[in-house]
């Protein structure tokens, strides 16, 4: 009988913090840039530069603490890890080993079976890397270090997932977190959110743990899907072939979906930490915990509980909503702003959701305010503008962030009601068409359609589609 | 008097009242290296046009009345291992010869603030590790008291280049006694103050829990002023320490009177040369007719402080010494293979072997297996000797002590033996470990005529006794540092 | 002497540092090391049970940075020492296989 396997998965994932200035000096965080423009002696690893904390760190750092059940160290340090690479200017990265400023915490997740407690060992402070580009044309690499020096927290798990899926409620859960935090964005693609995961196989029911590898390199969910699927199957291979599965880090190519290991003479793996001398330790009082806690925002599960609550939203569009800190803000800044909640929550749910899945985007890009949405909403209430000509505005205000009510009047959108030009009209269209009439009168009912639309377009869509239907049919009857 | 004998504080008296010109002085300076640096070597990097605009654009201001301060003018000669702004900066090694940074120490900084000249960079054991400067990349320097002889290190060049009137004052770094056993060779005084007192912005870094920067300079009123001048609290250094005060100069009083002064039996047995001994002995009667008490105590641990150091030193240096890398600036090799192969052949072509020696063994007592033993217990060894001096300085204001175990060695009979070379620096190293403050100053010669020094140690902050009790001893006229070149 | 450091070890802490000593350099490093820790392991005479390693000396804590960007582009003084360079980013032998 075949033998049955249990996925072990553990992971750290790396958040990039939201601050305006690195964690180490005061150059920028903003992406983009030429080459070595947000650089300086410190972050470029200069000789003589020295270190100083950027406070911010520190307290986003608590935030996500305290957010996950975590501890919060009172006598939190840096340490260095040394270890040589281009894209590390001094050749040893800022972080913390001995004393890192949150542990044993947790997050729960939602599984088939239910809910589930996936700990949280410690979230650490660090320093990210800079760039490395491969130059194809000379076969050299380039090195930039914009993003060297860029804030990080880094959250290890406890071995606690067991599936793919498990890993990507656990993600989904931290991300939600740190954007409700306003700590991060949490973009997987950008990698302002990088997860390497530690991964081993055992027969179901062992109480040893097999031989775990780690791996690197995933930047969607889709990838560390397939990457747990194919590592956990080639450790099995291995296991059955009667192979060793080696301790070692492994590199995910998601094109050839497999992953390869990144083993060389040259790579060590003893980073000789010790504790960072240029750094002094930081020290957190019980009201500076105490500060931190107060600042965090109301979390998805209450916010989610008190839209069905308070604005009598349907659990589903509670629980969409909810799914993005970004689509919360907009859902209630555009209420607030007076628009019917149901009515905002389709807008979001339905039109903003489809041209962001069109468009390939997050909620997070999306660039029109809440206030224009409202007005849109207000204008389609008033029935100023016909709900066709409304998605058309509201494409509009999703590429560029258009004023509704300036477009509608510019574009000369405006819903006309006048009856009198209406009779007109489609009074023209039937003598035009007397076949439709015939067919009409012979039973033909969709006849009446091809009346109707044959006038929307005469009337370039403005028409209050309720007011077309009503004279077509009267017209139709008396023809 | 000629003008080149002028103390800092005696010289910038004379720009201010206008009867020397900063200029003139610049250019006297100038025309001594130019005649004798190429024997004494005490210098890397000169730079004449840059020294003698700045002493113009000095002047200038001093006669605007914008400059009046005690430094204002006077010509200043800065270690090679702390960052000029468009001034080359090698550390004394291959690995940095064409290093030119895009900023200045804040040390540096702060002296160009009250108006000095830089004449130029001295020479050092490269990146400050070597007693002799001898482990420099680019030649040794001579002692200006007898050619023969090392001058001292790391900053042997600083105290060298004060010794030979090649300069009014110099900066030097202490990492284990790198300004006060140079000073002690050169038969000049120096001072390493409290950690944390004078900003390490700007200095590269040797070993980062240990370095400080401190003046080397013809006497105690000399080194109070520039103190009071460079140190600073500098939101750039994050171990700079923001003390109560910065007034150095007001310890420049004759009076000892009441002043307890322990003397460390462990510091005056086997190891220490007779002569050596004698002079410091002869201080301490000195100031006992003076009215200090003198009294010999059990300092403990002496043994400990230099395995301790070497374990932490040298463990900081493997990282700090790591950005040297041929990537970003400084030597890289000619012909490699791939990015491991630069590096190491850049590494190991750029450092000395001094400094290699030094990564290896600061990389092996971190690497894993060994971190415990080695660094851990250095780092619980070094809470001890400061527990140490915390006793001590209950009972005593000052520790008087050899600066150094012999005179200075001939050239050449260091660098055989490392541990022995090492053993040297058994009397200022623990200061480093502890973070307290250290003056040398000139005592005597030897029969060789070779300069004797004698160290002050007082407790973190007690910069001022060490002043006072230093600058007591000078105004004794028992001993007058004589000319070393004339 | 007690320690003995063996050709493999020194090879393994010439990756750590990056550092290739040639034949007669490692022998001497090697000779030096072993004094040295010879030296060193006087510590093991001291009981140091119970006592806190001290990496600092003051007890400094929270010296902080307010989160404000001060900095502007300083590419062409970061870069004016560079080895090799290429568009504004140091060149460096090829990083990946
Ligand atoms: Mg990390
Ligand atoms: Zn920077």
């Amino acid at each position: 009988m075949a033998k049955v396997y249990e996925t072990v998965i553990g992971l750290e994932v790396h958040v990039e913090l939201a601050t305006k200035t690195k964690i180490f000096c005061s150059c920028s965080t903003a992406f983009g840039g030429a080459p070595n423009t947000h650089s300086c002696p410190v972050c470029a690893g200069m000789p003589g530069s020295l270190p100083v904390l950027n406070k911010q760190v520190v307290e986003y750092a608590m935030a996500v603490g305290l957010a996950t059940n975590c501890d919060i160290t009172r006598y939190t340090k840096f340490d260095r890890k040394n270890y040589f690479y281009p894209d590390n200017p001094q050749n040893y990265q800022i972080s913390q080993l001995y004393a890192p400023i949150c542990t044993n915490g947790y997050v729960e997740i939602d599984t088939p079976a239910g809910k589930k407690k996936i700990r949280i060992h410690e979230i650490h402070m660090e320093e990210d890397a800079g760039k490395l580009v491969h130059d194809e044309w000379e076969d050299c690499s380039l090195v930039d270090y914009n993003r060297s020096g860029v804030p990080l927290i880094e959250i290890v798990s406890e071995p606690d997932m067991r599936s793919a899926e498990e890993v990507v409620a656990y993600l989904d859960k931290l991300r939600l977190l740190i954007q409700y935090l306003g700590a991060s964005d949490c973009k997987l693609q950008e990698g302002s959110m990088r997860a390497d995961v530690n991964l081993s196989v055992r027969e179901m029911g062992a109480e040893e743990f097999g031989t775990r590898t780690e791996m690197k390199n995933l930047n969607s969910f889709k990838a560390i899907a397939r990457a747990i699927e194919g590592e956990r199957a080639r450790q099995i291979e291995l296991i059955e072939e009667g192979k060793k599965v080696i301790q070692e880090t492994r590199r995910w190519d998601d094109n050839k979906e497999y992953s390869y290991a990144m083993r060389s003479k040259e790579d060590a793996q003893d980073y000789r930490y010790f504790p960072e001398p240029d750094l002094v330790p930081v020290l957190i009082s019980q009201e500076w915990i105490d500060s931190v806690k107060e600042q965090q925002p109301e979390f998805r599960d209450e916010k989610r509980a008190r839209y069905v609550a308070e604005f009598g939203l349907p659990d589903y569009d509670a629980e969409i909503l909810t799914g993005s800190k970004k689509l919360a803000d907009m859902f209630e800044t555009t209420v607030a702003a007076g628009a019917a909640p149901k009515k905002a929550s389709n807008w979001l749910m339905g039109e903003t959701m489809r041209l962001l899945k069109e468009h390939t985007m997050e909620p997070e890009d999306i660039r029109f305010t809440a206030a224009h949405l409202a007005e849109l909403i207000a204008m389609t209430e008033a029935k100023e503008i016909n709900g066709s000509v409304a998605k058309e505005v509201f494409e509009q205000m999703f590429a560029e962030d258009i004023d509704p009510r300036q477009y509608v009047e510019e574009h000369g959108l405006k819903t006309v009601n006048d009856e009198g030009a209406l009779y007109t009209v489609v009074g023209e269209i039937i003598a035009a068409n007397p076949q439709s009439v015939a067919d009409y009168k012979a039973g033909k009912k969709k006849a009446m359609g091809f009346i109707v639309g044959q006038t929307m377009k005469a009337m370039k869509g403005k028409a209050d589609p309720a007011s077309v239907n009503k004279i077509v049919a009267e017209l139709m009857e008396k023809a | 008097m000629s003008i080149i004998e002028y103390s800092a504080v005696e010289l910038g008296k004379k720009i201010q009242n206008r009867e020397i010109s900063s200029v003139e002085a610049t250019k006297a300076m100038l025309e001594r290296i130019a005649r004798l640096d190429d024997t004494y070597h005490c210098y890397i990097t000169v730079e004449e046009e840059k020294a003698l605009a700045q002493a113009a654009r000095v002047q200038a201001e001093i006669e605007a009345g914008k400059l009046t301060g005690p430094l204002a003018g006077v010509p200043v000669a800065i270690k090679d291992n702390l960052c000029t702004k468009g001034m080359l900066t090698t550390c004394a090694s291959k690995i940095l010869y064409n290093f030119v940074p895009g900023y200045t120490a804040e040390a540096v900084l702060n002296l160009e603030k009250a108006g000095a000249v830089i004449l130029g960079k001295t020479n050092m054991d490269e990146f400050a590790m070597g007693s002799t400067t001898e482990t420099s990349a680019f030649g040794v320097t001579r002692n200006p008291h007898n050619k023969d002889h090392v001058p001292g290190g790391s900053s042997g060049g600083s105290a060298a280049a004060v010794a030979a009137n090649e300069c009014y004052y110099a900066l030097g770094s202490d990492t284990g006694g790198s300004i006060r056993q140079p000073s002690a060779f050169c038969g000049v005084t120096g001072m390493k103050p409290t950690y944390g007192t004078v900003s390490r912005y700007g200095l590269v870094a040797y070993g980062s829990s240990l370095d400080q920067i401190g003046p080397i300079a013809k006497n105690v009123t000399d080194c109070a002023t520039i103190l009071e001048t460079i140190a600073s609290y500098d939101p750039k250094d994050s171990t700079s320490v923001k003390r109560d005060s910065y007034d150095f100069t007001s310890g420049l009083v004759d009076d000892v009177k009441g002043l307890r002064i322990g003397m460390p039996r462990d510091y005056y047995g086997a190891g220490l040369d007779g002569e050596v001994k004698a002079a410091i002995e002869r201080v301490a009667k000195e100031l006992e007719k003076k009215g200090a008490i003198i009294e010999e105590f059990d300092l403990g641990l002496v043994e400990y402080a230099i395995p301790a150091y070497y374990v932490i030193a040298d463990a900081e240096a493997s990282s700090n010494l790591a950005r040297f890398d041929g990537v970003k600036y400084g030597y890289r090799c000619k012909n490699y293979e791939g990015l491991h192969n630069m590096y190491k052949k850049s590494r190991s072509e750029g450092f000395g072997p001094e400094v290699k020696r030094r990564i290896m063994l600061g990389s092996f007592v971190l690497s894993s297996g060994y971190y415990d033993a080695y660094y851990l217990k250095a780092l619980r060894t070094k809470a001890l000797i400061k527990q140490a001096f915390d006793r001590a300085f209950e009972t005593y204001d000052i520790i008087l002590a050899p600066a150094a175990p012999t005179t200075a060695p001939k050239l050449g009979e260091s660098l055989s033996d490392p541990l022995k070379m090492y053993l040297g620096d058994i009397y200022t190293i623990s200061a480093n470990l502890a973070g307290i403050p250290g003056l040398s100053i000139p005592v005597g010669r030897d029969s060789k005529g070779l300069p004797i020094g004698m160290q002050l140690l007082g407790d973190c902050f007690k910069e001022q006794t060490l002043i006072r009790a230093g600058y007591a001893f000078e105004q004794s006229g028992v001993f007058t540092p004589a000319v070393a070149v004339e | 002497m007690a320690n003995q450091i063996s050709d493999e070890t020194m090879e393994y802490v010439g990756i750590l540092a990056k550092l290739e000593l040639s034949g007669e350099e490692r022998t001497a490093a090697k000779k030096d090391m072993e004094s040295m820790l010879d030296y060193i392991d006087t510590l093991n005479e001291l009981d140091t049970e119970g006592v806190e390693p001290m990496s600092h000396v003051f007890p400094v804590h929270n010296v902080f940075r307010e989160d404000v960007v001060t900095n502007g582009d300083d590419s062409v003084n970061m870069l004016a020492n560079a080895p090799a360079q290429k568009d504004g980013a140091y060149k460096v032998p090829k990083t990946v296989e």
